[in-house]
């Protein structure tokens, strides 16, 4: 293609490196488009979660979370037994359907099977010694398990973020005092604060005739009450130091020469690049809880009776091991399903909405 | 490195972390204390209303006795100073005297977790180590996944698992007794956990370490693959498992309380779990507070190493 436009031709120099434009042809339309192909313009939190999403073990844990969701959201509607209920046939109490195997009938069940030629629900893991049945305990066990992960992460996540932040933000002496604070319940030996108070709140709580938290028990409030206590400071060291970190960016001071408002630097500025480690130590926080409640429901200070919980039962089942050691193992596989779980998808969640460690 | 150490300012900031660190540790204790003593006293119904009922006149000698007729503070200044002196006071149940029960029963726990501790920090370093040098091999594979199925799995949980399975159902090991005390599968159940995370630590530290200027530069030297190993790669990446040391002692504490339960060893943890299920109140008091104060110090002196082993950590 000919040159068409005007540039100079430079003046050949013997060993030049110069370069020619002449020589240069015009991209074609198509050429062009080619060049435009760019990424997706896309959020934090989507971008976050496309990487999630590549992760097969973070995937399988989810599907599994997901299973097990959904078996603790339609079993106790499906399984005509309850979780404190002895096994009944025909009205009268069953008393040969202690410590069935799993999907195994006592000869009354049978007998009522025969004779009315009916499906009598199986028990899928066998029943326990006072004839419950121990599919659904293990169901109610999980759910305590899930609920106590949950909402002690949820207060870890609303105590420690905000002390975190105003501490950070406030910096000088009021963080100074704050983070003494912190320093101070952070070596705490932890477990053994909470076997201490939970042993005095048991004693002196008494939460049956309030509404609402009355069902839970002392045992489970005080367990929350000492978790909102102690775990909330891993969480506010963390946002306290991503908020420092932060605050000394030049965007910030940018932002504030321009007249931003705190507020609006808060929200606009700091917060978005606190979400990760929020979000991260969140997730990592479910497994712990679900640890310690599963513990101190082994040691005989979780929920209160008839309540199974999934340390309890695994606790229970410890008598009868030699004979039944089914009854040990289906709350114990669950207890590490669950963590193991959570766990992954923590790690996950860690490599997908980690800045830092994007390489 | 030298010019820092030898420096007044480095040496009067050394000075300063280790005084402000001791001072951590003894509000911690002071701390601790403080919510036993009140946690005691909130509990209804003094100490002495036990399941036999006593009158009004052998309730009060007994008050007199012990000072609980006095005002709280004074009670907890006579406690402070009985703890100092290491006296716990006596058992609510069995009315034996509580330092006793500690010191006989802690002989056991301790032989116990000095053997999970050691297990756990040479497997754990062992094997952190080869799945760093094995990165992305079957090797790293295999011990990623026991060490993430071990991290998900609580000490009773292992304990009974162990117990079920070589105990009961293969009949391997003999179950525990004081004649014949077997010491195998408590420590395994103790360490496993720990063992996963001092693993995952030293694979951390160690691929951090390989990446550094210096053990390219020893390569390129020539210098032996295994003296790269050992003396550039994992000297430096064992500096982060010092701060381990603090929390796996934590957890070999708290983790005895249950395995000794499982395994019915008579250590300091069974007595502090049956001390919960039987309420005795003076007896729980004074095992948190031993525990306690071992872990504080465990803490406190782990941290203190790993600051002043190497230098380059800022002190803060």
């Amino acid at each position: 293609m000919a040159a068409n436009y005007d540039i100079p031709t430079p003046k050949k120099r013997l060993l030049s490196l110069q370069i020619n434009p002449k020589l240069f042809e015009k991209a074609t339309d198509e050429e062009k488009k080619q060049q435009d192909v760019m990424a997706q313009s896309t959020t934090f939190f989507r971008d976050g979660m496309r990487r999630l999403m590549k992760n097969p073990l973070a995937v399988i844990s989810m599907i599994i979370l997901i299973f097990v969701i959904l078996v603790m959201a339609i079993a106790p509607s499906v399984v005509p037994y309850g979780y404190d209920e002895i096994i009944t046939v025909e009205g009268v109490r069953d008393k040969e359907a202690a410590n069935l195997k799993p999907f195994e009938y006592s000869p009354k069940e049978q007998a009522y099977m025969e004779k009315y030629n009916v499906q009598v629900f199986p028990h899928i893991m066998g029943t326990d010694e006072l004839c419950r049945d121990y599919f659904i305990r293990v169901v109610y066990g999980t759910r305590v398990s899930f609920f106590v992960g949950i909402f002690a992460s949820l207060m870890v996540l609303v105590i420690g973020t905000i002390y975190g932040a105003i501490a950070g933000y406030a910096g000088g002496k009021t963080d100074l005092i704050m983070m003494r604070i912190v320093d101070i319940i952070y070596s705490l030996p932890d477990i053994l604060i909470i076997i201490l108070l939970s042993v005095v709140l048991r004693e002196t709580l008494d939460v049956s005739k309030v509404p609402l938290l009355g069902g839970l028990g002392s045992n489970m409030i005080s367990m929350f009450i000492v978790f909102g206590l102690l775990y909330w400071v891993g969480m506010a060291r963390l946002v306290r130091g991503q908020v420092l970190q932060t605050k000394e960016n030049e965007y910030v001071l940018a932002a504030k020469s321009m007249g931003a408002s705190s507020g609006r630097i808060i929200r606009k500025h700091i917060l978005p690049n606190c979400l990760s480690v929020i979000i991260i130590t969140t997730a990592q926080q479910i497994p712990t809880a679900i640890f310690t409640e599963s513990y101190l429901s082994f040691i005989g200070l979780g929920v209160s009776l008839p309540r199974p919980s999934l340390g309890s039962l695994a606790n229970a089942a410890r008598s009868g091991m030699q004979s039944y050691p089914w009854k040990l193992v289906f709350p114990a596989a669950a207890i590490v399903l669950i963590v193991l779980a959570f766990n992954l998808i923590g790690d996950a969640m860690r490599d997908a909405f980690d800045p830092k460690l994007r390489k | 490195m030298t010019a820092y150490i030898i420096s007044g300012g480095g040496n009067k900031q050394v000075a300063k972390y280790i005084i402000k660190r001791i001072l951590l540790a003894l509000v911690t204790m002071f701390l601790i204390c403080f919510i036993t003593f009140f946690a005691m006293n909130a509990i209804p119904g003094g100490p002495f209303n036990g399941e036999k009922a006593k009158s009004e006149a052998v309730l009060q000698v007994l008050n007199e006795r012990y000072g609980l007729d006095q005002p709280v503070g004074v009670q907890f200044v006579n406690y402070m100073k009985r703890i100092l002196h290491g006296d716990f006071g006596v058992s609510l149940k069995n009315g034996r005297d509580i330092s006793s029960i500690i010191s006989t029963r802690f002989a056991v726990s301790a032989k116990l977790g000095l053997m999970a501790i050691l297990l756990a920090l040479v497997f754990g370093i062992v094997l952190g180590a080869i799945a760093a040098l094995k990165r992305n091999k079957w090797q790293d594979h295999v011990i990623i996944f026991f060490v993430t199925l071990f991290t998900a799995m609580p000490s009773f949980v292992m304990a009974s698992f162990l117990l079920l399975i070589f105990c009961i159902q293969l009949k391997i090991v003999p179950v525990w007794s004081t004649e014949n005390p077997n010491y195998i599968l408590p420590v395994i159940a103790l360490s496993l956990s720990p063992m996963a995370n001092i693993t995952r630590l030293t694979k951390t530290s160690m691929l951090d370490a390989l990446g550094q200027d210096y053990v390219r530069t020893a390569k390129a030297k020539g210098v032996h693959p295994l003296k790269v190993i050992f003396v550039h790669t994992l000297r430096n990446a064992l500096i982060p498992v010092i701060t381990y040391v603090g929390p796996l002692t934590a957890s070999i504490l708290t983790g005895s309380l249950v395995v000794e339960s499982i395994f019915t060893i008579g250590g300091l943890g069974s007595a502090f779990v049956d001390s919960i299920t039987n309420r005795d109140y003076t007896m729980i008091m004074g095992v948190t507070i031993f525990l306690a104060t071992i872990m504080v110090l465990v803490n406190l002196i782990s941290d203190l190493v790993y600051k002043l082993v190497d230098p380059r950590i800022k002190l803060d």
